[in-house]
């Protein structure tokens, strides 16, 4: 099964919405709770990043017998020094995103926790790439 | 316990979300950084919380909480009312800080 979302740059009011609707779909499916609950937390997160930093970005989710692969690809400034975004704490988020309550460098690393496996790519100035694959049990 | 309940015993007001008043409450968690909510919180949980915007909402809806505390008598706007009414999440206002109702609750939870 496969499923495309779009992403608006700075577009707060929508953030949430893949999210929501593959959890519905993976609920459907019969998914373990603990699995979807790991996944939901990796694509929000990444998600809410490509609304916080980038310009605009899609979703695309595979869902196959014994896998879920998501990929959010970004257009936007890239991600200058991975391992330093990847460390707890670290945020570059503008003071109206914290105003909010995002930006305490916990996106990343909630993400690297709760998938099975990741992967990131990125170019300064074209956009990012993130890779994100949870097994079911 | 649930939601009702809590709302009762504290004289929470129930700005939204009505239709979410009968669920079990398993806990609670403060904070007012949303990854952290995210990455923490759990199922059943109430999410006492200083952040108004529907954001809120999205996330409490997505980590399957009960129901959202706003502190210190801070009021909802049209928007995220509208989106804890969608999630059938009640929304509710103390009339106390962080750190008297998280006690408040603490203690009900854990008589
Ligand atoms: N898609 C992206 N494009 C560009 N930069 C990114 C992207 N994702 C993450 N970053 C960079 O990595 C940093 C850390 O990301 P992370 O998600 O861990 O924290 P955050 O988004 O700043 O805050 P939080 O996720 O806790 O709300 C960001 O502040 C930003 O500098
Ligand atoms: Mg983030």
């Amino acid at each position: 099964m496969k499923l495309t979302y779009n992403i608006q740059g700075g577009d707060f009011t929508h953030a949430g919405h893949p999210s929501s609707e593959v959890k519905k779909v993976l609920k459907q499916l019969g998914i373990e709770g603990k699995t979807i609950k790991n996944i939901v937390i990796a694509l929000y997160e990444a998600e809410v990043n490509v609304v916080a930093h980038a310009w605009k970005g899609v979703v695309d989710v595979e869902i196959d017998e014994n896998k879920i692969t998501v990929l959010v690809n970004d257009e936007g400034p890239g991600i200058p020094d991975i391992d330093l975004a990847m460390q707890a704490g670290y945020s570059t988020a503008s003071d109206k995103v914290r105003e909010m309550g995002f930006g305490a460098g916990m996106g990343l690393p909630n993400i690297k926790k709760n998938t099975d496996e990741l992967l990131i790519e990125t170019e300064i100035g074209k956009g990012t790439k993130v890779k994100m694959v949870n097994y079911f049990s | 316990m649930k939601v009702s309940e809590l709302v009762e015993k504290l004289g929470l007001t129930v700005y939204s979300g009505r239709k979410g008043l009968d669920r079990e409450i398993t806990g609670g968690y403060v904070s007012d950084l949303l990854s952290d909510v995210m990455g923490n919180a759990r199922e059943g949980e109430v999410w006492i919380t200083l952040q108004v915007h529907q954001n809120v909402m999205a996330i409490a809806s997505l980590k399957d909480l009960v129901a959202v505390v706003l502190v210190n008598n801070l009021e909802p706007p049209e928007s995220t009312v509208r989106h804890s009414n969608e999630e059938n999440i009640p929304l509710l206002g103390a009339n106390f800080s962080t750190f008297e109702i998280a006690g408040k609750i603490y203690q009900i939870l854990n008589p």
